[in-house]
């Protein structure tokens, strides 16, 4: 069907919705000759495109793009809006993705026109502001992290592992060292062996000890002069501090490897502990976890990278540096072991400016007490679930539990079911089968961000949903039941892939 | 710690502190730390100035924000992969609505439909930009996106090497030469010809080529002949990958999928993304259907409920890191969700007769400044061939001296290309678009040919 004769919502519909509201594609609405857009008067002669470009270097027409006004576009994006679970509506535990609140205040400040409509490519002198801004920025991260010196370029949290990986193996390569493998705890983030097959690495799993943490014992086996690097998370994905982690490193670098830390679950760590005060060689920051910066729909985030000062002549251009005198700062590619370059520009620079202001906002006093309070209300969580929901690795936690539907499973109960039940009192899912190692979690990462009110009433919600189960399975199994979509096929999409609306496979 | 410091964002109280430590058992926080061994404990504060408040954080990165030059406080000429375009009110306002910014990836499609059905718009009208049948849910940026359909390209065909245009912006190389540096991949330069297109594209490709990489205008500018290299990468087996920095010129030119290319990629921050010194941006990768199982990043496929109700889901995701981990497509994990709502609302918004308006726009004030050029004694137009909204112009003065005339006159002059193509003396890169008024340019050529001030 064409957008011209697509009715929006037909009359049936229109006494049955209220305010939870249907939506067309974009392409289902409209009609030809509208646009949302208006152009100021044209200056300089117009020009026929057929006269400047050959004729086959020319297109005709842009098949597939909309034709609406303004308040059409806005009226459906903002529908959309209304579909999606957020943090600003209710408390979003999604495990090791550390969904705090993100300050308004951040907002406003990445849009003051001297950060939003900055050029990358204007000379040095004409962004002072930014450069002073970047210093101080891989001060403060540098401090944070006990590393020694921070780049700010990589895009993301796997961006950043990738970078890592490839100082290591520039590092290895300089030393004139041929090393092939690195190891990768089986609880590790996908990411990490990701990254370093991307290297040409070859990946070695190891294994959790029963206790849920890695063993020096198990590390030892493993490590010989072959391996480049061990990459490991601190804590854990199972929210565990891996207590050995001295012992580990110090195995690692006995034998001339180095050890990358996955920064994602640093929240836990802010003004305790540092990842450079445990022997971590190189590890990335998640400035839309532990710094606040929204998380976007699923990103942009930001993934600066620290170091030691045995990878920093490995580093990615460029490089921020402060000139003598008082003369400023300046971005320099004068770095001659350097890695390269990763990002098209500096990095993700309006993630880093939201990211700064949050921890100006807090300070030092207010980083130590996010980490207190999200370890205190992920252990109070584990604390009033243990009783009901079996916790596999039961000690205490850092910043996040693990739970699993074993107590479930007699009543043909899974942990997807639970989540999906989750949804109908008000809470995003935990992150659900993840970490590998065990069988049907739920990881629950419930941040510093929600009060004892938030905790106890997702609680509760938890113990509801474990009455359900005994009482009522198909209850739990068909949930969501208050959502304008059940359950959805996500085999069938797979199946037979439909990744682009086209009028005669539209199914609705 | 005083547990009753007013932290904005925190909202525990003493009370509340005491209350939960007893339900875990624990007399203090600190007991919550036990596993942590002593040694390793930070025994001082962070060195880091204390809390500050709201007004106190806003007046020091004012004062930041302050000490840049923008696209508002000057006439911006500069392009080179970043490009100073209008953006409609309507997108800011429309992404600052918390749930669409406070949500995360759409793991739970039955909470996620806006995001999901937004990504599902972005595909589709991307398909309908490139003429390919599968676009992704985009990359962390154009260069990422370029490395990302190298190393696709390298996969599909098991070859391991590359030819790629010299005229490829610079930074997209390094960023595609940092990527391969820890593979087995070779890269050939297809060298830049007079009239500034790449030329003899067949000689630099064989068996063991993998892709053909052009930039599309090129980073000069420059309009490359496509359908040629995609017939000389054919010839041998290889892909054509036409890589974008100026996504505006898709809605100009002929579509990248119609001219042979097998893989369309690169920057879409011209699509309403504020240029925020290079970044969050919004590279995008799109393809052919057969080559969908190689694609890097996430996918949105449309599927129906219980009910049989039409929905979006994230699919395909055998191909991502968190299922197939050192097996994976890619190490990406994240895409760019945020930017390329703002680009699904701007090409909303734009549609099919705005954007074409705007592309053809943009090109008449280029084609105005090269002709104020040709007519200017002293300067020259560094090449023949057809350009869409940048173009190099070499100057009878040295570039630096041009470029700190124009700032003097509040003018952001262009790119000096001196470090990327010193073979053609002193030149600039110049970009022109819709904010870009007549006088301004007027002015700018008037110092570029020595004029004041």
């Amino acid at each position: 069907m064409s957008g011209s004769d697509h009715p929006s919502r037909d009359a049936s519909q229109i006494q049955s919705v209220g305010f939870a509201y249907e939506e067309p594609l974009l392409f289902e609405r409209g009609a030809p000759g509208r646009s949302g857009y208006s152009l100021p008067g044209l200056d300089v002669p117009e020009v026929d495109p057929g006269a400047i470009l050959p004729a086959d270097a020319i297109r005709n027409d842009i098949p597939g793009l909309p034709e609406l006004s303004e308040n059409e576009v806005v009226r459906h994006f903002t529908r959309l809006s209304t579909w999606n679970a957020a943090v600003d509506l209710a408390p979003y535990p999604l495990g090791s993705c550390t969904m705090k609140y993100n300050p308004k205040l951040n907002e406003k400040i990445a849009r003051l026109p001297g950060f939003s409509a900055a050029h990358p490519l204007q000379p040095d002198a004409l962004c002072q502001g930014l450069l002073e801004l970047f210093h101080r920025l891989e001060a403060q991260l540098a401090e944070i992290s006990g590393m020694d010196r921070v780049t700010l370029q990589p895009a993301a949290g796997a961006q950043g592992e990738l970078t890592g990986i490839m100082m290591i193996r520039a590092c290895h390569e300089h030393r004139g060292e041929k090393r092939r493998k690195v190891m990768v705890p089986d609880s590790a983030h996908g990411t990490n062996p990701a990254s370093a097959a991307l290297n040409g690495y070859d990946v070695i799993a190891i294994p959790s000890g029963d206790d849920g943490i890695l063993h020096p014992e198990t590390v030892e086996a493993a490590m010989t002069e072959e391996v480049a690097a061990l990459m490991i998370t601190n804590p854990n994905t199972l929210g565990l501090f891996e207590e050995h982690i001295t012992r580990i490193t110090e195995i690692v670098h006995s034998k001339g490897g180095l050890v990358y830390g996955d920064g994602a679950n640093l929240n836990a760590l802010l003004g305790v502990v540092r990842p450079g005060d445990m022997g971590i060689d190189v590890m990335h920051f998640n400035l839309h976890k532990t710094f606040s910066t929204p998380h976007g729909g699923g990103g942009p985030g930001a993934g600066p990278v620290g170091v030691k000062e045995v990878l920093a002549p490995y580093l990615p251009v460029p490089v921020v540096r402060e000139l003598a005198g008082g003369g400023g700062f300046e971005l320099s590619d004068d770095l001659p072991n350097t890695i390269g370059r990763l990002h098209g520009n500096f990095g993700n620079v309006g993630v880093l400016v939201r990211a700064f202001a949050y921890i100006l906002s807090l300070g030092s006093e207010g980083l130590r007490r996010c980490a207190e309070m999200a370890v205190l209300n992920a252990n109070y969580l584990l604390a009033r679930l243990r009783d009901t929901y079996h916790v596999p690795y039961d000690r205490q936690v850092m910043h996040e539990c693990v739970v699993s539907d074993r107590n479930l499973r007699d009543f043909g109960v899974t942990t997807l079911d639970v989540a999906k039940r989750l949804i109908d009192y008000g809470f995003h899912p935990p992150t659900i089968y993840f970490p590998l190692i065990v069988q049907g979690a739920l990881m629950i990462e419930p941040t510093e961000s929600e009060s004892r009110e938030e905790l106890d009433s997702l609680v509760e919600s938890l113990l509801a949903i474990d009455r359900e189960a005994r009482e009522d399975p198909p209850l739990v199994r068909n949930a969501p039941h208050r959502t304008r979509h059940s359950r959805l096929d996500e085999t069938r999409a797979a199946r037979k892939p439909v990744l682009r609306w086209r009028p005669e496979l539209s199914s609705d | 710690m005083t547990e009753a410091s007013p932290l904005r964002y925190i909202p525990h109280t003493r009370d509340d502190v005491r209350r939960m430590l007893e339900v875990i058992g624990s007399p203090r926080v600190e007991d919550l730390f036990t596993a942590i061994p002593e040694e390793l404990r930070l025994r001082r504060p962070l060195a880091l100035p204390g809390a500050a408040s709201e007004q106190e954080v806003l007046a020091d990165l004012e004062r930041l924000a302050a000490a840049n030059a923008n696209a508002r406080s000057h006439d911006c000429f500069l392009g080179g992969g970043t490009y100073a375009h209008f953006i409609p009110s309507a997108v800011d306002a429309l992404v600052s609505r918390a749930e669409f910014y406070t949500a995360y990836t759409p793991y739970q499609p039955e909470i996620s439909q806006g995001t999901l059905q937004a990504i599902f718009e972005w595909q589709t009208m991307m398909c309908g930009l490139t003429a390919l049948d599968v676009s992704n849910a985009s990359m962390y940026d154009g260069a990422s996106a370029t490395a990302e359909a190298a190393l696709m390209a390298m996969r599909v065909t098991r070859r391991s090497k590359l030819a790629v245009s010299a005229s490829l912006h610079p930074h997209y190389r390094q960023v595609l030469d940092t990527h391969v540096a820890g593979l087995r991949a070779e890269i050939v330069t297809i060298p830049r010809g007079d009239d500034g297109r790449s030329e003899s594209v067949a000689d630099f490709v064989d068996g063991d080529t993998a892709a053909v990489i052009l930039q599309q205008p090129n980073f000069l500018g420059v309009i490359e002949e496509l359908s040629g290299a995609a017939e000389a990468a054919h010839a041998d087996g290889a892909l054509l990958i036409a890589s974008l920095t100026e996504a505006l010129a898709l809605a100009l030119l002929r579509p990248p999928g119609e001219a042979g290319a097998d893989i369309a990629c690169g920057e879409a921050q011209s699509f309403g993304v504020p240029m925020a010194f290079g970044g969050p941006h919004l590279g995008f990768l799109a393809t052919r259907a057969g080559l969908v199982r190689q694609l890097p990043g996430r996918l949105v496929g449309e599927t129906v409920d219980t009910r049989g109700k039409r929905g979006f889901v994230l699919t395909l995701s055998t191909r991502e890191q968190h299922i197939r981990r050192e097996r994976a497509t890619s190490n990406i994990c994240t895409n760019q969700g945020l930017c390329l709502m703002m680009a699904t609302i701007y090409l909303a918004l734009l549609g099919r007769v705005g954007l074409r308006k705007l592309a053809e726009m943009n090109l008449a004030k280029a084609e105005y400044a090269k002709a104020r050029i040709r007519e200017t004694p002293g300067l020259k137009l560094a090449f023949s061939a057809p350009t869409f909204n940048e173009f190099a112009v070499r100057l009878g003065i040295p570039a630096g001296e041009a470029l700190a005339r124009a700032q003097r006159a509040g003018i952001i002059g262009g790119l000096d290309l001196g470090l990327h193509a010193p073979e053609l003396g002193s030149a600039l890169l110049i970009c022109t678009t819709e904010l870009n008024r007549k006088e301004s340019i007027d002015r700018l050529i008037g110092i570029l040919a020595g004029g004041g001030p």
